[in-house]
């Protein structure tokens, strides 16, 4: 069977499970719409917050981002993973003991004010369609990628899936179609990785192969890697930029950004206890350690494959894999120096970095570019997606496997979609609506426009899919500085200082807020050319400033609740109950 | 009522121990010696393998010991819940 018959049928396939999933566990009520009637067990949901967790970006782009980075890559695998040790030891617990719906309901509650649950609201969209728009751009990218559909009709196919389970059966259909997807991405992640492992280290473990000296060879294969790199001119793999201090920023703004997200959080509200929420939490970053710790291999893995495979070939002997990617434009080659053979080095090979191809082929048969060749000695574009998305025919497997990652990363897609499009409708019906706007809504008249909300969201989601802000990456960065500098720093203080008032809580949010805006706005998108270490404040670049906007946050809370009355009594109460473990049932 | 009120405060404190003991940790291993410490610990070889010390926590060994905190705050915090709720009906 070809590829493409075997990518339509494992898409085909997956698909078919999730809309079945989702026709028998539709939502009835609103309890069920927003947290799944707290039925679900801790290991469902463990799995079910790892498909919510992994995007695309982690499925696809995130091996590449570390084969390309080489240590300083560490601080997403490190940032992205011990943020669930926040979660689970300083939020998860208490959040579900609270045990309503949304994150800006704990906040509007706990700080008694409309104020501060509108301002957890927007924050709450903001961060979700920011991050949606990526999931649903992925969707199209793998439907065009795999089974030459145009990208537009991807995002449509994406969006009808999606519709089906979302609207039908809110977070109990999310649920359950996570946890399959679960199963799906990560067979399909592991399956190419291990395959890979087995041919270069000769071991079916990664995480122990990328570590080894493979049988008859002399160096490990890292020694021989970071050897490779000095001769090309790239800084050796496992050592790192050394910018010490900007390096801890990033991975504390990613870990407290990681707590403070609000699609992960919800989903500890779906367990039926306190005990479960602690479990699920071990076992979600277990199920997403899997694929973090095999990420790394599988960087180290197809690195050496592509200088191998590439560096000072003639294009002619190159295998079939790289006109193939070259033909779905992942790859560009400009032959600088005019002797027809591929040269890998440090630096961009392109102005602008991003190939543009021309009609027509060079001497080599290569395609032509529009761009200028920049002066340095590279003559090699290669996308990062490359490193997940052609590592099967790189490493000639079968067609199946290679049909597998596409599903896979469908899968991952459409799971983490699905859940940040649950927190704009809960947010728009609940929070705004029968919290704030409507308070007599009565419970089927909140499921409707909970569904209504999902249906538009999907629509919204779809629309920046098909027509993607240029500036996808930038808000990525947005959205866990933001997380980190407002949610993060609100939820904590609610939780464990009984005396944290409504002003404190605001005025700090509101200070996190916008010196993070501020600071990555000005570097990137009205000073952009500013944007080096020498202009950044302590040495920190715009990813690792919310940790400095969560200190601020912290520090201006502090100040003004020392000169502005107590919580109420009753707010007391609240955060005392909190703390206090649960009577264990019969 | 009095009892109460000492046996929820000293629930807490325990659990705020644990947390702290638990952090401590979690920030030694992912921001020392993953980042600060890293150069540093790159002389060394993780014993058994080719991994340089400093690079294995960075992208392997801090992840797995996140996955252990976890599991052990979960496991000793529902294991302080049964002491409490005992202590609770005892009375």
């Amino acid at each position: 069977m070809t590829v493409t018959a075997w990518t339509s049928l494992l898409v085909g396939a997956s698909f078919l499970l999730y809309i079945v999933i989702a026709i028998r566990s539709r939502a009835t009520s609103t309890g069920e719409f927003y947290i799944a009637g707290q039925h679900v067990p801790p290991l469902a949901n463990g799995m079910a917050t790892a498909a919510d967790w992994m995007s695309a970006a982690s499925f696809i782009s995130m091996a590449g981002i570390i084969s390309f980075s080489g240590y300083d890559g560490s601080v997403y695998l490190m940032g992205w993973t011990g943020g669930y040790v926040l979660l689970a030891l300083l939020l998860a617990p208490y959040l579900r003991k609270f045990g309503k719906y949304t994150v800006p309901d704990f906040i509007g509650e706990r700080y008694y004010s409309q104020t501060a649950r509108l301002v957890a609201v927007i924050c709450a969209i903001f961060i979700s369609f920011t991050y949606v728009a990526g999931q649903m751009r992925g969707v199209g990218v793998v439907f065009s990628r795999f089974l030459e559909v145009d990208v537009t009709y991807g995002v449509i196919i994406g969006m009808a899936i999606v519709f089906i389970y979302a609207v039908l059966g809110g977070m109990k259909g999310i649920t359950y179609t996570q946890v399959a997807q679960y199963c799906v991405l990560i067979f399909a992640f592991m399956v190419p990785a291990i395959f890979i492992s087995l041919m270069v280290a000769d071991t079916a473990i990664p995480q122990i192969g990328f570590g080894s000296t493979p049988d008859g060879e002399e160096m490990s294969l890292l020694a021989r890697l970071d050897g490779l790199h000095e001769q090309l001119g790239f800084t050796k793999y496992t050592l790192g930029s050394g910018n010490t201090i900007n390096l801890l920023a990033i991975t504390f703004a990613l870990m407290a950004g990681t707590a403070g997200l609000p699609h992960v959080i919800i989903r500890f509200y779906t367990v039926p206890s306190v005990r479960a929420a602690r479990k699920s939490a071990g076992w979600a970053l277990l199920f997403i350690a899997i694929l973090y710790t095999t990420a790394p291999a599988v960087a180290v893995f197809a690195r050496t494959n592509l200088i191998d495979t590439v560096e000072n070939k003639s294009y002619a002997e190159i295998p079939d894999w790289f006109r193939k990617w070259e033909d779905t434009d992942l790859i560009a080659w400009v032959d600088k120096d005019g002797d027809g053979r591929v040269k890998y080095r440090a630096g961009n090979a392109l102005d602008p970095a991003k190939p543009s191809f021309l009609e027509g082929r060079g001497v080599s048969g290569e395609r032509l570019l529009s761009n200028t060749p920049t002066s340095n000695a590279n003559e090699l574009y290669v996308d990062r997606d490359i490193m997940v998305l052609a590592n099967p025919e790189i490493a000639g497997l079968p067609n199946w496997v290679i049909a597998l990652v596409a599903a896979g990363g469908l899968a991952a897609a459409l799971s983490t979609a699905a859940g940040l499009l649950l927190v704009v409708s809960t947010s728009i019906s609940h929070d705004l609506l029968r919290k704030w706007l409507r308070p007599d809504l009565s419970d089927r008249e909140e499921l409707l426009a909970a569904r209504i909300s999902a249906g538009a969201a999907v629509c919204i989601a779809g629309y920046l899919g098909i027509n993607p802000p240029g500036y996808v990456a930038e808000v990525v960065a947005f959205a866990f500085g933001l997380a980190a500098a407002s949610f993060f720093p609100a939820i904590l203080m609610g939780i464990f200082m009984k005396r944290m008032n409504r002003e404190g809580a605001i005025s700090g949010m509101l200070v996190g807020l916008i010196f993070t805006a501020s600071y990555i706005i000005y570097f990137r998108f009205l000073h952009p050319e500013l944007d080096t270490v020498e202009n950044w404040w302590w040495g920190i670049s715009t990813k690792g400033i919310g940790t400095v906007g969560m200190c601020f946050n912290f520090m201006i809370a502090g100040i003004v609740r020392s000169f502005t009355p107590d919580p109420p009594e009753d707010v007391v109460r609240m955060v005392e109950e909190i703390r206090t473990p649960e009577r264990r049932a019969g | 009522m009095g009892n109460d009120s000492d046996a929820t405060e000293k629930y807490w404190r325990r659990n705020l121990r644990l947390i702290a003991v638990l952090l401590a940790i979690w920030a030694t291993v992912s921001l020392g010696f993953g980042i600060a410490l890293a150069p540093w610990l790159d002389q060394f070889k993780l014993p058994g393998t080719e991994f340089p010390l400093g690079f294995w926590f960075a992208q392997q060994g801090s992840i797995f010991t996140f996955v252990i905190l976890i599991f052990v705050y979960s496991w000793r915090m529902n294991r302080l819940d049964d002491d409490f709720s005992a202590g609770q009906d005892g009375q």
